[in-house]
């Protein structure tokens, strides 16, 4: 069967991307962002997983304000990168996994959690910064990719106990889907950051401490945060970080942290970055 | 459904909730049309007429055209869309931070290298001296 075996969180600062894309990565300001991810590379390398259920938002790019979808499934064959205003990045075009996809679909919308379905996606810096960051630049990603877009521009967002619970639904359906595939799950986004109005480039480096700690300590505590401690605390738009707790309900009810990553600051915003084991995992 | 908006009290941050949406409808599909390299060519040739073809109100329009990114949020923008004018501009997103923020831009980016904007201080217009909280 399909097994989820890792979790990873991490950020998806557009910045990131173009830093790479313009090959100004050795650049001092650069250089720790991108040494703090040698590590995760080298250990996907060896971890070779088959598929990412890649859990991001869309920037105002598929989907405008004529659709808003809380949770929508990519399940396409492939998905372009998109022209975010400057053209596309020139990064690989992202190849799917339409038969887990399809079965994800079903299997959680019977669970009762009533997700979008996205044959056309293309897919925004949100989806692409982390591949590139795990990744480096190769010529073809050497993964399959499900992208799960959650709504965190309209407010309100989903809570993080409806997340937290939907990665379970998630967990349940790559369970039970009979190909052996090595699955893992990624939580984008965040950290702290404010992007707009005269509060923007706010940075909570206690928050995010505490949040990457309460994902191996109290997910469920985490969980119950309500919308307005993030919005205070880590910024309008850290609260992108409730994607993560989708990413660790995929993981079961316990979970061991392999290592993390915190860097202060890619452009507007903290990042970080944190790798995740279920407790349950048995090496292959 | 909380009748108080809990999140206005959060100072210097304007939530993008129902209520901004509606009012912002128009601004922001304006900017979304700003993704097609032949609407910026022809936003950038005449402004006025462009946004002649979009349903703003005179403060939004106004704002739009003075590149008053706060007026436009107050307005109903939401900053995904809005960056969409900046990068019509030309202008990095820190660009606009510090536009937002009343700060140069050199100020703005020390400011981020020093560890960014504290939350203490920063949370709550009703307890404006209230610390930095945790996750």
């Amino acid at each position: 069967m399909a097994r989820i075996t890792a979790g990873i969180g991490c950020s998806h600062v557009p910045a990131i991307g173009a830093a790479l894309d313009n090959a100004r990565d050795t650049d001092p300001y650069w250089v720790p962002l991108f040494a703090g991810f040698d590590r995760t590379k080298a250990w996907i390398a060896q971890e070779k997983p088959d598929v990412v259920i890649l859990v991001y938002n869309d920037h105002a790019t598929s989907f405008s304000l004529e659709m808003i979808p809380t949770f929508a499934l990519g399940t396409a064959e492939e998905f372009e990168p998109a022209d975010e205003g400057w053209g596309p990045r020139r990064v690989p075009v992202v190849q799917g996994a339409p038969d887990l996809a399809w079965h994800i679909a079903q299997s959680v919308i019977l669970d009762e959690y009533d997700i979008t379905i996205c044959n056309k996606l293309d897919v925004d810096h949100g989806l692409t910064v982390p591949m590139s960051l795990m990744f480096g630049q190769p010529e073809a990603w050497p993964v399959r990719v499900i992208p799960l877009a959650v709504n965190v521009v309209q407010y309100p967002p989903p809570t993080g106990n409806r997340c937290l619970n939907f990665g379970r639904a998630i967990r349940r359906a790559v369970e039970s889907f009979p190909e052996d595939l090595n699955v893992q799950i990624w939580g984008t986004g965040g950290m702290s950051h404010q992007l707009q109005g005269p509060r923007a480039g706010l940075i909570n480096r206690d928050f995010d401490t505490a949040f990457l700690d309460r994902l191996t300590s109290d997910p469920i505590g985490l969980s119950r945060m309500p919308h307005i401690d993030y919005i205070r605390q880590a910024g309008s738009e850290g609260i992108e970080l409730v994607m993560w707790l989708i990413m660790r309900g995929a993981l079961g009810e316990d979970a061991r942290e392999l290592f993390r990553f915190y860097h202060v600051p890619a452009s507007n915003t903290a990042v970080g970055h944190i790798v995740l084991r279920p407790a349950d995992f048995v090496e292959a | 459904m909380p009748a108080e908006k809990d999140y206005d009290d959060v100072p210097g941050t304007t939530v993008f909730d129902a209520e901004r949406s509606r009012a912002g409808y128009h601004l922001n599909q304006f900017c979304m049309s700003l993704m097609k390299a032949e609407n910026r060519a022809r936003f950038k040739a005449d402004e006025e007429a462009y946004l002649d073809g979009w349903k703003l109100t005179p403060a939004q329009r106004a704002a739009v055209l003075a590149r008053d990114y706060n007026a436009m949020i107050a307005n109903g923008g939401n900053i995904y869309f809005l960056s969409k004018i900046g990068a019509t501009d030309g202008k990095s997103f820190q660009y606009l931070a510090a536009l937002m923020t009343g700060t140069t831009q050199e100020e703005y980016a020390a400011m981020m290298l020093a560890g960014g904007r504290p939350a203490a201080g920063n949370t709550s217009k009703k307890a404006p001296s209230a610390g930095a909280g945790e996750a």
